[in-house]
């Protein structure tokens, strides 16, 4: 980080230059990939952002021209894509990569090449994935691609022409991008937190957030198989004529959809997992008290974990699987509440009776409770099928999934972005500002996202491009479009005040909010390092103990104090060659490799229409990852 | 980086590690290529037990044949034999296995690595010594195995199923290819190990590298046992 060490010259002619565009592609640095995967994964927002927008406005009034129905079908695939792929669970990432190890005690994470192959490869596939829009031919058969719908029989041709389109052929193939990312990071996270955490934190003592991204990863390692498999198999439909979803071959129409969903619910576990840990960081920080029920919380995200497998045919309930199936699965998504419901009395009960700070982390923090409950409520109304299949395809479940969404990880995320400025940058984001963009998104996603309750209950279907006058829509429609715009004006806001800060916000120092856990025992931003010397930990909140041990009620009886001089904030800063610590060399090999899986993944879309040319361009891809690979896996780390 | 190139040559040892846990310690104790590893396996299980799922799922729902296990008729009156040659399969099933006995004897050889040999050791302490011979051997029965996949894909789409004939066809070539993709990686792998302890020389401290290609062959061919029994020998 160039505002902490003075580079030595060998710094500045070396490999290791701290600045300049190299740096960054060439960086192994957990810190440096998170802040990349932050800006990717904010510029992808506001991508999905616009889509919604354009979506909005056309449903503004009843049978708007603003767009296509063509147009219309890729805006609301993409939206879903972008924000669920490449918006959320990337902005998870962000706070992966950069907080896991700095809350476990570590100086990296366990694969650090591996870890910058993961971005990479996130970036490229979400290029992939993207960039058809600007040419009319986005996938447009929703972010759930529901095969046969999906397969060339139904998506394949446009009318009037005899070439197959290639709309869904972006999406299977940036999906299997992106999925190679997620796992990719997955592995690298467990090892991480099972491997590198600092002596004395053991399990029961790590951080939330790192407890909750620890049962995501496992999420990821095994939901995203499935919906890989799905995946493969609608490609080879597509590009080599096999016949997994073609119907008149025999093939189960649900067959996409159990696997789909096998992965779709766990994901929107791993959606909103991480959004909780975060405000379980928040929370306590600005109530002064422990985190209420700590054990009961990390068993309660391990039972949310763990059900979220069993629950995937709930979002098939009109599909007409028997009452046996619809009664297991509505049994098991009831009871996925509990784990979810013991979380939010235990974040209400731990600002209880606390001296809160209404900060605007704290603030978003205190949204997510709300908004994530009420859409939680209407998630459970779900889970009863006749009730079901009168919501099914309608705009009350975009409500529900936007409150669980939106509510709950945006806000979340927004409370993480808050908070951990100040640890990222050295400087914090504007209070005021960050107020006017609170209270202008809370305004604006409950004007959106409520009215459609109404308009769902009414009857008006999800994914139409416009409807008619006079079914009671109207008013409900232009409600949430005027809500959308404020979005618009809270985004700018948000936006405005996240550039601004970096160089003009008020300096933050290494522990600005007075918090307990590791991250805050360091300078802010950290260096490269992170931690001079490894500390040993006594406790859940080892700062606290140093402020005042009164403050952590450590319900285990068991911690130790914490050493003090392992935790002082280090004032003076040094490389990490001055103090004798190896750290990863920065190396491109890992970019290299990433982008010979995408050029495999691109020949094989041309495969289909052009044999010798995509072959070609298959090869090339797939010599560049093997090449790659060698190269990394033969060079040293440090 | 010319100038680690010593430290290379130290890479090229780890082989395929990201991981820096031979120079720091670690919570468990373990590498972290270990824990990984077992990671991707837990990971891979969720991949066969999707492919599994498929194939059994439309298990007899083919509409046209050739079928795996019955005689079918066509239209126009041409007859196809039971696809599936047991016999065949039988024998790369077991070359295969043995394959993972040929592992478990190349990562016993690196670990007695510089160990002295007994006086009077026979042909087979001997043998049991050389890291190289049973690599390669398994690479070869692996190599072997892949060979009788590639006959047996070749028969198929002779004798009139291929990929686009029906569901049996697309559920088969995509699982099973799928399962020979991962011991062509498997053989590259192997391969890999064979040349670097032809070039620099694998010792006790390489066990892990060893040890990690051990685990993902092994399992390799545990989910080959399922295949073998799910689709060639229940009818």
């Amino acid at each position: 980080m160039a505002t902490l060490a003075t580079p030595t010259p060998a710094a500045v002619a070396g490999s290791d230059a701290k600045s300049g565009l190299w740096s960054w592609l060439a960086t192994t640095d957990h810190k440096r990939i998170g802040t990349l995967y932050l800006w990717t994964a904010l510029a992808f927002f506001l991508i999905g952002g616009l889509e919604a927008v354009m979506i909005r406005t056309q449903l503004a009034r009843p049978n708007m021209g603003f767009v296509s129905a063509e147009t219309y079908n890729q805006l609301f695939t993409m939206h879903g894509t972008t924000m669920v792929f490449l918006a959320v669970m990337p902005l998870s990432a962000a706070f992966f990569n950069f907080l896991i190890p700095l809350q476990i005690g570590a100086r990296d994470v366990a694969f650090p090449r591996l870890n910058a192959f993961s971005y990479w490869v996130y970036l490229f596939g979400g290029i992939l994935i993207t960039l058809p829009i600007l040419f009319q031919a986005a996938p447009d058969g929703g972010w759930f691609g529901y095969a046969p719908l999906s397969t060339p029989a139904y998506s394949g041709v446009a009318p009037g022409s005899s070439e197959l389109k290639m709309n869904m052929d972006f999406w299977v193939a940036g999906l299997q991008v992106l999925g190679v990312s997620s796992l990719a990071a997955a592995f690298n996270f467990i090892t991480t937190i099972i491997n590198m955490r600092a002596p004395g934190m053991t399990l029961m003592r790590m951080p939330m957030f790192t407890w909750m991204s620890f049962v995501v990863q496992f999420l990821l390692i095994l939901a995203f198989p499935p919906i890989t498999v799905a995946l493969v198999f609608l490609m080879m439909d597509r590009v080599f004529g096999t016949t997994f979803y073609q119907v008149a071959a025999g093939a189960d129409p649900l067959l996409w959809q159990h696997l789909f969903w096998v992965f779709g619910h766990p994901e929107v576990y791993i959606l909103i997992l991480p959004a909780f840990g975060l405000v379980s960081e928040v929370l306590p920080t600005f109530s002064k008290k422990p985190l209420f029920g700590y054990n009961v919380m990390v068993y309660s995200g391990i039972m949310i974990g763990f059900l979220g497998f069993g629950v995937w045919a709930h979002h098939m309930f009109s599909v007409g699987m028997g009452a046996v199936a619809d009664s297991i699965f509505s049994l098991m998504t009831m009871l996925i509440a509990i784990p979810t419901g013991v979380k939010i009395f235990n974040w209400i009960a731990t600002m209880w009776s606390g001296e809160i700070r209404f900060t605007v982390p704290m603030k978003f923090a205190i949204a997510l409770i709300a908004m994530f409950t009420i859409g939680g409520i209407s998630g459970v109304m779900h889970s009863s099928p006749p009730a079901d299949l009168q919501q099914t395809d309608t705009y009350f479940v975009v409500a529900h999934f936007h409150y669980v969404l939106f509510g709950g990880s945006i806000m979340g995320i927004f409370a993480g972005i808050y908070f951990y400025y100040p640890k990222i940058t050295g400087r914090f984001l504007d209070e005021r500002l960050g107020n006017v963009h609170f209270w202008l998104n809370f305004i604006g996603m409950n004007l959106t996202f409520f009215p459609m309750h109404f308009s769902g209950l009414l009857g008006m279907p999800r994914r139409i491009y416009t409807y008619d006058a006079g079914q009671g829509w109207d008013l409900f429609n232009l409600m949430a479009t005027y809500g959308t715009y404020l979005l618009v004006v809270a985004t700018a806001v948000f936006v405005w005040n996240f550039v601004r800060s970096r160089t003009r916000g008020a300096v933050a120092g290494g522990d600005p909010w007075q918090a307990a856990t590791l991250e805050w025992s360091i300078p802010s931003p950290p260096p490269e390092y992170n931690f001079a010397k490894i500390p040993t930990i006594g406790s859940r909140y080892p700062l606290w103990d140093l402020k005042d041990p009164s403050w952590n009620a450590d319900p285990s009886g068991h911690a130790v104090p914490s050493d003090p001089s392992d935790l002082q904030e280090e004032t003076a800063s040094h490389t990490a060659k001055a103090l004798g610590i190896p750290m990863p060399y920065p190396t491109a090999k890992p970019l290299f490799t990433a982008i010979g899986l995408v050029v495999m993944f691109g020949g094989l879309l041309l495969f289909r229409d052009h044999h010798a040319v995509g072959l070609t361009i298959l090869l090339t891809g797939a010599a560049m990852l093997i090449g790659g690979l060698y190269a990394w896996l033969t060079s040293p780390l440090e | 980086m010319a100038s680690h190139a010593a430290a290379a040559s130290h890479g090229a040892v780890a082989g395929h590690d990201d991981g820096h846990a031979h120079h720091h310690h670690t919570t468990t104790g373990l590498d972290h290529r270990k824990i990984a590893i077992w990671a991707f396996i837990g990971s891979e299980c969720m991949l066969f037990a999707s492919l599994i799922s498929t194939y059994l799922i439309y298990k007899g729902k083919s509409l046209v044949g050739p079928f795996p296990h019955t005689e079918y008729v066509d239209a126009a009156g041409k007859v196809f034999t039971p696809i599936l040659d047991i016999p065949v399969t039988s024998a790369s099933t077991f070359v295969l296995l043995m394959s993972s006995l040929a592992m478990v004897l190349a990562l016993q050889a690196v670990q007695l690595k510089g160990q002295p040999l007994p006086a009077g050791a026979g042909w087979w302490t001997r043998a049991q010594r050389s890291s190289q011979l049973w690599l390669g051997m398994t690479a070869l029965l692996g190599a072997c195995f892949l060979g009788f996949q590639a006959y047996e894909f070749t028969s198929f789409v002779r004798e009139g199923l291929t990929l686009k004939t029906n569901l049996f066809g697309s559920t088969f070539f995509t699982l099973t290819g799928f399962h020979g993709a991962h011991v062509t990686v498997g053989v590259l792998w192997l391969m890999s190990l064979l040349w670097i302890d032809r070039t620099r020389g694998l010792t006790p401290k390489d066990e892990l590298v060893v040890d990690i290609c051990a685990l993902y062959w092994h399992f390799v061919d545990v989910v080959w046992i399922a295949i073998f029994t799910l689709i060639y020998l229940i009818q």
